[in-house]
This record gives C-alpha cells, sequence and structure tokens, in this order.
C-alpha cells in the first residue's frame, strides 16, 4: 500500500482544522497573553471560514472513499461539514466577550473547539464502525472538558461528570451493539456492513439485540427521551460559551452519525428500528415540550426544547423514505442555526457579573433594546414552527415526509405536542414585549457579536424565497448517499 | 404593473411596516403615524382598480401571479382574486385606513411598532385573502396571527395576557390539524398544493369527513362558531380599540372565507352530510349567543357576543347551499366587517373619555355628545339589521335561504331579528337616553373632526350598502353560482349522498 492510494486529499479539510488546532494551541503558550487572545481567536475563524471555503470550492457531486474504505467523502459530507464550521465560527465571535470576561478560558476553548469540529467532520465523513467511533470520541471528549473548565464552578463541574460518565456508558453501548454487528457479519465498513446484514435473517436475537443497543446509543448522544437526562443539567451548569457550542454544531454531527447508522448500516432493519424511534421521538416531543413550560433557566428551557427538536428531527428519520431523511437534514440545519441565535442572544445580553440566563432577565426587553427584542421574536416564533420563519418549513417537511410514508397518526400527535411547546415559546415573548423590565441594565452592546447576530436571525427570516432550493440540496446530497 | 397588483398590495404593507418601525422610538411618533396613514391611504387606493378593473362575468380567477416557490414540494407562490375573495381585500384596506386613523391619539406608547404592526397585518391578511396555494395560504393564515398577539399583548386592557394567549393557542391547533389535512390532499393528490387542484380532487366519503373536520377545527374557531368561540370575548375585551376593530371586522371573515374556499369545494360530499351539525350550531350561535349578548354589563362584550351571532349568520347561509343563502353571506360579512368595526370604534370612543366600558358608567350622553349619538344610534340600528343599512340585506338574504330548504331554519334564525334587535336597542336607550347619569358625563366632550372622519368613512358605507347592495353583490355572483354548481357534484368514488 501506498500513499497514494490512501488518497490524503479527501480528508484535506480535516487535516486542516487538526493542524490549525495545533498551530493556535503552540500559538497560545508561545505569545504574549495580551495578545494570544486576540491572535488565536482570528486564527481560529480564519481556519474554519477557509476550511468552509475550501469544500464550498471542491463540492463533492459524487462520493469517493479514502484511507481503504474508511473514509467517504460524498455530497452529504460536504454539506455538513461547511454547515458545522460556519456554525461553530459564529458561535467563536459570539463566544470571545463572555469568555474574555470571565477568564475561564485562555485558548483552549479555541483549540478545544477546534479539536470537537475535527471529531463532528470525521464523524460526517465516517463511512467505517470505527471511524464513526473515533469521531464521536474526538467531540466529545473536547465538549467533556470544555464543560469542565469553569472548574471554581460546582454546577459545571457536576454537570461535567454527569455528562462523561453518562456519555462513556453511551459510547460502551454503542460497541456493544457494534461488536454485536461484527460478530454477526464480520463487516466494520457500512457498505459492507449493510450488505452483510441483508444476509442475515431479520428475527436473529443478536441482530435484534444490536439494533436495540446501537439505537439506544444514539438516543443517548442525541438526547432523546427516555434517554435526556444530562440535557438539561449539561445545559444549564456549562459556561454560556459552551452551551451555545454544544448546541449547534454537534446537533449536526448528531444528524451524521445516525444516518449512516441507521439508513448507511442498517437500513434493511428499517422496519425495527422505525418502532423504536417513533416512541423515541413522540416521548421526547412530549416530555421535552411539557417539561420546559416548567423551568425558569432560559439554558434549561432551551435544553428542554432541544429535546422535543431532535424528537422532529427524528421522525423524518423514521419515516424511512428518502423525503425523509432529506427533510431530517434540513430540519437540523434549520434548528441548528436558531439554536446558534438563540445562545447569541444570552451571550449579547451578558455581561461581565450577569449572565441573563434567567426568564426574568428578559422582561420588558422591547423597552430597553426594541433591536433585540425583534430578534428574540423571530427565533421563537421560528422555533415554534409558525410561520413564516424558516423554523416552519423545517416541521412541514418533517410532516410531510411522515404522511407520505403512511405515518398519518404520528403526524397529528406530533402536531398537537407542537402546539403546547409553542406555549413556553410564547411565553419569553410575552416577557419581552408585554411585561416591563426589571432593570434598566445597559445592553453591553458587542458590536462584532451583533453584526454576525443580525445576520444569524436575518437567515431564520428572510431565506424564504429560497427555502425550496436549500431542501431541494438537502434531497439531492441525501440521495447520493442513499443510493 | 396591472398583473402585479396582488403582490404590491401584500408586499407593499409589509415594507411600509419596516419602514415604520424604522422610524424608532416615541420622540418621533409623529412621524410614524403620518408615514402610516401616508401608506394605508396608498394602499387603498391601489385597491380600487383591483374593483374597477375586475371582470364579474367570469369565475375565475383574476389578477393570477404564479412562481415557482419551493420545488421539491411542488409550492408556488400562486395568488389571484375571485368575486369571493376581492371584496374581502377592499374590506381590508379600507378598515386600515380607519384603524390607522383611530389610533392617532389613543396610542401613546411605542407608536411606530403599533403603526407597523397593524400595516404589516394588513399585508398579511390580503395574502390570506388572495393566496391560491394552500402552503402559502397556510403561511400568511398563521403568520396573521403574530401582529395580532402583539397587538393585544401590548396595548391591550389588564388581562391581556391571558387573553392573547388563549387567542393564539386556541388559533394554532385548529390552524396544525388543517395543516395535517392539507398534506394529506398533497399526497391524495397528484403532488400538487394548488387550491384549484384540491378542488377537483376525487376523495372517498370518509377522507372527506376527516378532512372536513380538520377545516372545521382552524376554520370555527376563527369564525368562531358556538362552542368555540371562548377566546373571542376575552380577546375583545382585553384588545385596544384598533385590535377589536380589526379582529372583528377582517380576522372572523377568514374563518367565513376558509369555510366558502376549502370546506365546501374540497369537501362537497362531507358538508352535506355534515350540514345538520353545521346548520345546527349556527343556529345555537344565532339563538343562544344573542341571549348571552342580552346580558352582558361591558359594552365590548356584548359587541363580541353580538359578532359570534352575526357570524352564526354567515355559516348558516353557506350550508344552505343556495344562491341566495351563500349571497347572503356573503354580505353579511362584508357589512358586519363595518358595523362591528363602528361599534367597537364607538366604545372606543366612550372609553377613551371616561376609561369605563360597563354600560351603568354611561346614561344620557346624548345631551353632551349629539353628533356620536347619532353615529351610535345609525350603527346599534345596522347591527339589529334595519332595513335600509347593510345589516339588512345579508339577513334578510340568508333567512330567504334557509326559508327554502327548512322554514324552521328560518323561523330561529329570523329570531335573532327580534333578540338582535333587543340587545342593541336596550343598550342604546341605556346609554344614549335618559336623564344624563352625573357630572362626569354631562362634561364629555362630543366627537372631534378626527373621530367623524373615521365613524363617518364607516356610516356611509353602512348606508351605500344598505341602500344599493347591487355592487357588491354583482362582483361575487358568477363566482358563487359556479361554487354552488361545483359543491352540486359529488366527488365521491361510489355514489355516497
Amino acid at each position: 500500500m501506498n500513499l497514494q492510494t490512501l488518497h490524503f486529499e479527501l480528508a484535506l479539510p480535516e487535516i486542516l482544522i487538526a493542524s490549525m488546532a495545533s498551530v493556535i494551541l503552540m500559538a497560545g503558550l508561545f505569545l504574549k497573553p495580551a495578545r494570544s487572545q486576540e491572535t488565536c481567536f482570528w486564527l481560529s475563524i480564519g481556519s474554519l471560514l477557509v476550511t468552509a471555503a475550501l469544500i464550498i470550492g471542491d463540492f463533492s457531486t459524487r462520493s469517493v472513499t479514502a484511507f481503504n474504505g474508511l473514509f467517504v467523502d460524498d455530497p452529504m459530507s460536504d454539506l455538513l461539514k461547511v454547515a458545522i464550521c460556519i456554525l461553530s465560527a459564529v458561535i467563536f465571535v459570539y463566544s470571545r466577550q463572555y469568555n474574555r470576561h470571565r477568564g475561564i478560558f485562555q485558548n483552549e476553548y479555541y483549540v478545544l473547539g477546534l479539536f470537537s469540529v475535527c471529531g463532528m467532520m470525521v464523524m460526517s465523513s465516517a463511512n467505517h464502525l470505527l471511524t464513526l467511533y473515533l469521531g464521536l470520541e474526538l467531540m466529545s471528549l473536547c465538549l467533556y472538558s470544555m464543560i469542565a473548565f469553569y472548574r471554581d464552578d460546582a454546577l459545571a463541574v457536576e454537570s461535567a461528570m454527569k455528562y462523561f460518565v453518562l456519555g462513556a456508558l453511551a459510547s460502551s453501548i454503542l460497541l456493544y451493539g457494534m461488536s454485536l454487528l461484527y460478530g454477526l457479519t464480520g463487516a466494520l465498513g457500512l457498505p459492507e456492513l449493510s450488505a452483510a446484514v441483508a444476509d442475515v435473517q431479520p428475527d436473529n436475537l443478536a441482530l435484534i439485540l444490536a439494533t436495540v443497543f446501537i439505537v439506544v446509543a444514539l438516543g443517548f448522544k442525541l438526547g432523546a427521551v427516555p434517554f435526556h437526562m444530562w440535557v438539561p443539567d449539561v445545559y444549564h451548569g456549562s459556561p454560556t460559551s459552551t452551551t451555545a457550542f454544544i448546541g449547534a454544531a454537534p446537533k449536526i454531527a448528531a444528524f451524521a452519525i445516525t444516518l449512516r447508522l441507521l439508513v448507511g448500516g442498517l437500513e434493511d432493519l428499517q422496519g425495527m428500528w422505525q418502532q423504536m424511534l417513533i416512541v423515541l421521538a413522540l416521548l421526547s416531543i412530549m416530555i421535552g415540550n411539557i417539561i420546559a413550560i416548567a423551568q425558569d433557566n432560559l439554558k434549561r428551557m432551551l435544553a428542554y426544547s432541544t429535546i422535543s427538536h431532535m424528537g422532529f428531527f427524528l421522525l423524518g428519520i423514521l419515516s424511512g423514505t428518502d423525503e425523509g431523511y432529506g427533510a431530517s437534514l434540513f430540519y437540523v440545519l434549520v434548528y441548528a442555526t436558531m439554536s446558534c441565535g438563540a445562545f447569541g442572544l444570552i451571550l449579547v445580553l451578558s455581561d461581565k457579573n450577569f449572565e441573563s440566563d434567567r426568564l426574568s432577565d428578559l422582561k420588558g426587553l422591547n423597552q430597553r433594546s426594541p433591536v433585540l427584542a425583534l430578534f428574540i421574536l423571530v427565533l421563537m416564533f421560528s422555533m415554534a414552527g409558525v410561520p413564516p420563519a424558516a423554523g416552519f418549513f423545517a416541521k412541514l417537511s418533517v410532516i410531510q415526509a411522515l404522511v407520505d410514508a403512511g405515518l398519518v397518526w404520528v403526524a397529528v400527535v406530533a402536531v398537537i405536542l407542537a402546539v403546547i411547546g409553542a406555549y413556553y415559546y410564547l411565553r419569553i415573548i410575552k416577557l419581552v414585549y408585554f411585561d416591563t423590565p426589571q432593570s434598566d441594565r445597559a445592553i453591553f452592546w458587542v458590536k462584532d457579536s451583533v453584526a454576525v447576530l443580525t445576520l444569524n436571525v436575518l437567515i431564520v427570516i428572510a431565506i424564504l424565497p429560497w427555502i425550496g432550493s436549500l431542501i431541494s440540496l438537502c434531497n439531492q446530497v441525501v440521495l447520493e448517499f442513499v443510493h | 404593473m396591472e398583473n402585479k397588483l396582488l403582490s404590491v398590495l401584500i408586499w407593499l404593507p409589509v415594507l411600509a411596516g419596516v419602514l415604520v418601525l424604522a422610524t424608532g422610538d416615541d420622540r418621533r411618533a409623529e412621524t410614524a403615524r403620518k408615514l402610516a396613514l401616508g401608506f394605508s391611504i396608498v394602499i387603498f387606493l391601489l385597491s380600487i382598480p383591483l374593483y374597477t378593473g375586475f371582470d364579474p362575468t367570469t369565475a375565475r380567477m383574476q389578477f393570477v401571479e404564479h412562481y415557482r416557490w419551493i420545488e421539491p414540494f411542488n409550492i408556488f407562490y400562486s395568488i389571484g382574486v375571485d368575486g369571493i375573495s376581492m371584496p374581502l381585500i377592499l374590506l381590508t384596506t379600507l378598515l386600515t385606513v380607519v384603524v390607522v386613523i383611530a389610533g392617532w391619539q389613543v396610542i401613546q406608547q411605542r407608536v411606530a411598532q403599533y403603526m407597523a404592526a397593524f400595516l404589516i397585518m394588513e399585508g398579511v391578511m390580503i395574502g390570506v385573502f388572495s393566496a391560491l396555494d394552500a402552503v402559502l395560504f397556510y403561511v400568511f393564515w398563521e403568520a396573521m396571527l403574530i401582529p395580532m398577539f402583539l397587538i393585544i399583548g401590548i396595548w391591550g386592557g389588564p388581562n391581556r395576557i391571558y387573553a392573547t394567549i388563549k387567542f393564539f393557542l386556541y388559533t394554532l391547533l385548529g390552524s396544525l390539524l388543517m395543516l395535517v389535512a392539507l398534506i394529506y390532499l398533497y399526497n391524495a393528490g397528484n403532488g400538487s398544493f394548488s387550491i384549484l387542484d384540491f378542488h377537483r380532487l376525487p376523495l372517498s366519503l370518509d377522507a372527506q369527513i376527516l378532512i372536513f373536520l380538520a377545516f372545521f377545527a382552524a376554520f370555527a374557531v376563527k369564525v368562531p362558531m358556538f362552542p368555540v368561540h371562548t377566546w373571542l370575548p376575552d380577546a375583545h375585551v382585553e384588545a385596544p380599540t384598533g385590535g377589536s376593530v380589526i379582529l372583528a371586522a377582517i380576522m372572523l371573515k377568514m374563518g367565513g372565507y376558509g369555510f366558502i374556499r376549502f370546506s365546501m369545494p374540497i369537501t362537497p360530499d362531507a358538508s352535506h352530510q355534515l350540514a345538520w351539525l353545521m346548520i345546527g350550531l349556527s343556529l345555537i350561535a344565532v339563538v343562544y349567543i344573542a341571549l348571552v349578548a342580552l346580558v352582558q354589563q361591558d359594552m365590548k362584550k356584548l359587541i363580541a357576543y353580538s359578532s359570534i351571532s352575526h357570524m352564526g349568520f354567515v355559516t348558516l347561509g353557506f350550508f344552505v347551499f343556495n344562491p341566495q343563502g351563500v349571497e347572503g353571506a356573503m354580505m353579511q360579512m362584508i357589512s358586519h366587517g363595518f358595523i362591528s368595526g363602528a361599534l367597537f370604534l364607538c366604545v372606543g370612543v366612550l372609553y377613551d373619555r371616561l376609561h369605563s366600558r360597563r354600560i351603568d358608567s354611561y346614561r344620557g350622553i346624548a345631551t353632551p355628545m349629539p353628533v356620536f349619538a347619532a353615529f351610535m344610534v345609525l350603527f346599534a340600528m345596522a347591527n339589529a339589521g334595519l332595513p335600509g343599512t347593510s345589516g339588512f340585506v345579508g339577513e334578510f338574504l340568508v333567512i330567504l335561504g334557509s326559508f327554502k330548504v327548512n322554514p324552521w331554519f328560518a323561523i330561529f334564525a329570523a329570531l335573532t331579528l327580534v333578540f338582535g334587535a333587543a340587545y342593541t336597542l336596550w343598550v342604546v336607550k341605556r346609554v344614549v337616553y335618559g336623564k344624563v347619569l352625573n357630572d362626569e358625563v354631562a362634561a364629555l366632550n362630543d366627537i372631534d373632526r378626527r373621530e367623524i372622519l373615521m365613524l363617518g368613512i364607516l356610516a356611509l358605507m353602512v348606508l351605500a350598502v344598505g341602500i344599493w347592495p347591487n355592487p357588491v353583490l354583482d362582483v361575487m355572483h358568477v363566482s358563487i353560482d359556479n361554487l354552488l354548481q361545483h359543491v352540486e357534484v359529488s366527488k365521491c368514488l361510489t355514489e355516497c349522498r
């Protein structure tokens, strides 16, 4: 085997991000503290955007494998990677001021963030169970330490511990499922696995067990009910800059792992995982939406909102059609953008001694800053799935896929549960618009954050005329992956 | 230019709203008001060619625009009007002008946001009436809730938050069920979201009944029909005057419009099968809700219940399936738009002066406010269905239409002429006439030029349509005939009527 047949060039984006992360680690050590933060910030933003540009410039039209089939470069992975890079860059912009004020991170935030991004990119391109696992662990380990970085804060340490233990448990369950599959089929590569599974009897007990393990592990990683316990604690306990990071790009990676495993590897068992996912999805939407109503912490509320959104995302996958997978992809992209904007808002509203993460902190925001209030309005209605914001079209495409697959009752239940969800988003708008402010604390405008935030919110609403093209793109890349 | 007219009417108000919003805080309130008034008048003038350029001899859609929008789902940006939707659009543009005038002095806080909300809502409402693609319709239909939610919640009364959240969730639940029905239709058909394609789609009776019920959830809440009307009195009482006017005059009409554009032509057999239910609920609304109105102490609540009762006439007229009934219902929708809007403005005028909506806070206002009293009596008479006012035309036609089907329907419906007269005349007697209640009432100022203008516009319309309804009836005649012919043809695959 020589180096040429390995096709290193296909993994160029990952290689670039990993080496830049190392460079930034070194730069942070050797530059003067005063300058190092700025330099590292711009280096990270630069490398993320350059990587994104690189991928867009060389967007695949068909799938090519590298490293002897461990790694695949297809249109879907390219789209996911572009989204991961851009969203992470946006989060870095939002987080800069927050981190500087608290002095909790030096440059580690960027280093860990970039390594985590690298892990997500590997997950997006994984064509083999081992690559998938490797990417997952790279991403997760970085996230654990990013949460624990607030080491003086008991809540943060607790949530890091919780996430780590439960994450490790989920990983071991995933590994167990994978080893069962390997034992049954002798295959670790996803295409080979898919072919081999087709030959096994579908009522083979070990195969059923393996599927259950894999679905459970995915449920953990996605935070689907009943495996959601870690989500609220992690969202609440982490420094907001880390929560924001966890809330955006990793969701896209979660889409990648779900689709690669369930559709790429186990498509023939669709009838089996479809039933499990229906339960997980509906429970997630229900529990997420109902418990969110009882929260008085904004980050915790958004955590429950994530759980319900992950339920909606699963609805697309479980419909089992190409359009359904495309709808899920579209849903995840839209959701990650909205989540990015929502945490961006919290970060913009917070300052040196003020976290701005309680619901009551939002009271009367309209009187203090009508522009930020309008941003919240757009984001909340979008998350609630009220048109004309993009969130509606995401829900529409998922529900359309469900009805198309003959699962009308699931669609009806999901829709009714979505009305419950609308309530707590409305309550935020009520606080912002209808209540009187509790404090007249001046809002510290960080210009670059607000500029990016404006763009972020504008995308949620102004994408309307082009939304068809985005859905088409999602459908196309999924189609290329499935066939 | 001409064939882009509808798009201009939808998007110019939205753009104007954003512009008004950009004027910022209340230091520039005067600019915001003038800008809003200017735009609303321009938009109204622009909407007149919709009437003059309308061809009343055809039932086909006119002023049509058709562009690709969301290709994977075959969703088009497709708009157009026929004789049913065109008058409603004119009603919207006219009332927005009135509402902007009505909010001129009353609203002193966050003026730009207030005016912007109404302008944006105007555009969205025109979108609802002109959308020919189901998803486009749904987008406008839901988007309309957002400004109204804010209007009630920000500028409303003491219990506004309860009222506005109830309003929003109630309507959202209904609408989402409609969405599922629309998606079902898309999949049952040939993958088209065009409303006109839905009209032609054959469906089994069972499917039709489920779809009819899903539509019913959306439209009955909006109308609102008994027993899902409970959000309306709350919303009306708490909303600022302008919000009440738009809510009563236009938003309720969307429910009626939905029945006639979606339920009846898409599920004709189910409509016939379930006509007993619709007629029954309508008659309950007409009679029972009128009795409820009789005992109200709060004037806004009284008008709210009166609205529900009058909207009962609309749904009754639709589901007797004859030209008199449907045309009467359409007339009733338009006339109710003027009358209920005007009555809410009257209550607003009183409330601005004494900050009470209770009937027993007033007596004998005819002495200090003779001009206002004249207007109020006129609108009350119109509400009671006095011949010569627009209120009479619609009610008369609906009673005529329902008599043809079953004389009992007509008898029950006609009861409202008694009850309606009872509650309106009684309230007029208690508020306008009699001995002046106290010094506060005696010191009331009569309405000023601005208030005369806004009430005058509506009074003119009430009388014009009442005396000479033909200009309105003529444009909808062909469209309604065509609709009724369509509804008579069964869509079932096997015999089902």
